[in-house]
């Protein structure tokens, strides 16, 4: 029997969000995820050939031009292939930006206990009105997002 | 965050939900950063590009009623009618789209310079003034060339900080982030703007810390293409948004000054054989070529001179485009160099970008000289080979259809 467990975070793009966790070591830039599917696209990218679409995503911080970000990401939601919500460790610019301004939720400052539980395809719902993680274990995938 | 009454009243729409859209993404980001208040603004440059997303971005903005109150220059997107006159009739979305664009950011209260080296021509800040730029290539040279403080800017966050007047206060616009913790020992020989560009793409090649760099052992002021040329590259390269050359930029009279007081958190060496790497990385194959690009960063009126004395009297042998500003464009036309590489076959387009999609369809798939390593980075996604060469020895190229090793 799976039981939910709560986490602290700081809220940056205000929204609720939910789905299953793809966990990510490199930061990601969305103009090199195609828009169609959602699956990333980037020679050597640790989600390289995997979807991003309707997932909760978790990754260190965003790269990426001033311009190309925002694009790469409106196109997702056009496509709904957008990541329900994202986690990220480190803040930049470009991608706190794009984020709050195309309005998917995302938070950063996790308490580390999260980041030992969490494991690929685990279900989580990112309260960044409330400042919480829910997270359920339902992943078949490694626990401990940190290497 | 603290804010004033009026950011507050901003923020909760008493100025109009455009106001207020951008009061929101700003406060979020000062939030990101810890930032403790909101500073005015006294520029502003928005790095539009008639994509997707941008255009919503401004038209969403300006339909909620926002109107800038710092009128922000703007990057290139395409000079539609000269690309109807010589090259293709656009059609369809990409045409709607680059009119769609144009027209939103006039609406919004941008002056259309459609220039992406606004730090050079119209929209020069001076030392110590607060601004917001959202150009790669311009953000370094406005932070370490002149002083002035930015952010790295999306085009975004510059569009809501020309529509505020104001940006929150954190990173490189306070004095203590601007200091250097990184210091690059330049044993290569650096003799000309093309140097410049290979030094700044072989930094970040060593260095993958975001830290600012501080440059020794540059004995000459570069030219101010050379400080363009290597601010792109340092920011296509890696991310750098600022950089010290010691005993050359304002705020680092000595090695001393650019660190203030920082512990070096790594020294790194850039010689002739790290220079030779990018040179050789970015040679391209000997033999014919399709076409010449230049201009990514736009060419200033020396370059185009450079390329109109070059031409002179001769016959370029393959399509041959310089990009610049449309003032640069103008001159030029005053000057006498628009009709040598006219008579010579060449073009010379304004307000127009080698990387906007729908424009240069010809040059796809094909091969190609330029003097831009950032040029031949982003446009392989079109398919084009470029080799790289020195401003001089591409226009020779390009006169004879061949790049010589």
């Amino acid at each position: 029997m799976s039981v939910d467990r709560e986490y602290t975070c700081r809220s940056i793009s205000e929204g609720v969000g939910k789905g299953d966790v793809i966990l990510s070591k490199d930061a990601l830039c969305f103009a090199l995820v195609e828009a169609a599917t959602g699956v990333v696209l980037e020679k050597g990218h640790d989600l390289e050939g995997r979807s991003v679409a309707g997932k909760v995503l978790v990754m260190p911080t965003g790269k990426g031009s001033s311009v190309v970000q925002a694009d790469g990401l409106y196109r997702l939601i056009i496509h709904e292939t957008a990541p329900t919500a994202v986690i990220i460790e480190q803040p930049e610019p470009v991608l706190v930006s794009t984020i709050i301004a195309m309005e998917v939720p995302l938070v950063d400052t996790v308490e580390a206990a999260f980041y030992a539980a969490v494991a690929d395809g685990d279900h989580v719902v990112v309260d960044a009105v409330g400042e919480r993680l829910v997270l359920r274990k339902t992943g078949a995938g490694q626990a401990g997002a940190k290497p | 965050m603290e804010l004033t009454s009026l950011e507050r009243d901003m923020l909760a729409g008493k100025h109009g939900a455009g106001v207020a859209l951008a009061m929101r993404v700003q406060v979020g980001t000062g939030k990101a950063f810890y930032a403790e208040r909101m500073v005015p603004i006294t520029r502003a440059h928005v790095a539009a590009s008639a994509q997707e997303g941008d255009v919503y971005w401004v038209t969403r903005l300006v339909d909620l009623g926002a109107r800038c109150v710092v009128s922000p220059t703007v990057n290139p997107s395409m000079d539609l009618k000269y690309v109807d006159e010589h090259i293709h009739a656009l059609a369809g979305e990409g045409r709607e789209r680059v009119a769609a664009s144009n027209d939103a950011y006039r609406r919004i209260g941008a002056t259309m310079t459609l220039s992406c080296t606004p730090e050079l021509e119209k929209n020069a800040p001076a030392f110590g003034e607060v601004v917001a730029f959202s150009e790669s290539s311009a953000t370094p040279y406005v932070n370490s060339v002149l002083g002035a403080r930015t952010n790295r800017e999306s085009s975004i966050s510059a569009l809501c900080a020309a529509v505020t007047g104001r940006v929150p206060e954190y990173g490189l616009l306070l004095d203590e982030n601007r200091r250097a913790e990184v210091v690059v020992d330049v044993e290569a020989s650096i003799a000309d703007d093309f140097d410049w560009s290979l030094l700044g793409w072989a930094f970040p090649m060593k260095y993958k810390g975001c830290e600012i760099p501080v440059f020794t052992g540059i004995t000459e002021r570069p030219t101010p293409e050379g400080f363009v040329q290597f601010g792109a590259e340092l920011a296509t390269s890696g991310a750098v948004a600022m950089y010290h050359v010691a005993g050359v930029t304002p705020e680092a009279p000595t090695l001393e000054a650019a660190l203030g007081g920082n512990a070096v958190k790594a020294r790194v060496t850039i010689t002739d054989a790290d220079l030779d790497r990018v040179r050789e990385q970015f040679s391209g194959e000997p033999g014919p070529i399709d076409f010449a690009m230049f201009g990514c960063p736009h060419l200033t009126i020396r370059q185009v001179a450079e390329i109109a004395a070059l031409a002179d009297g001769r016959r370029f042998a393959i399509d041959t485009w310089v990009l610049t500003s449309s003032l640069t464009r103008e001159l030029a036309e005053r000057m006498g160099y628009l009709s040598s590489i006219r008579r010579a076959g060449g073009h010379i387009i304004a307000d127009t970008c080698m990387d906007i999609p729908g424009c240069w369809d010809f040059a796809y798939n094909k091969s190609g000289v330029t003097e831009s390593p950032k040029c031949a980075f982003y446009c392989q996604v079109y398919g084009q080979r470029y080799a790289v060469r020195p401003l001089a020895q591409a226009v020779e190229a390009a006169l004879t259809g061949e790049v010589v090793k």
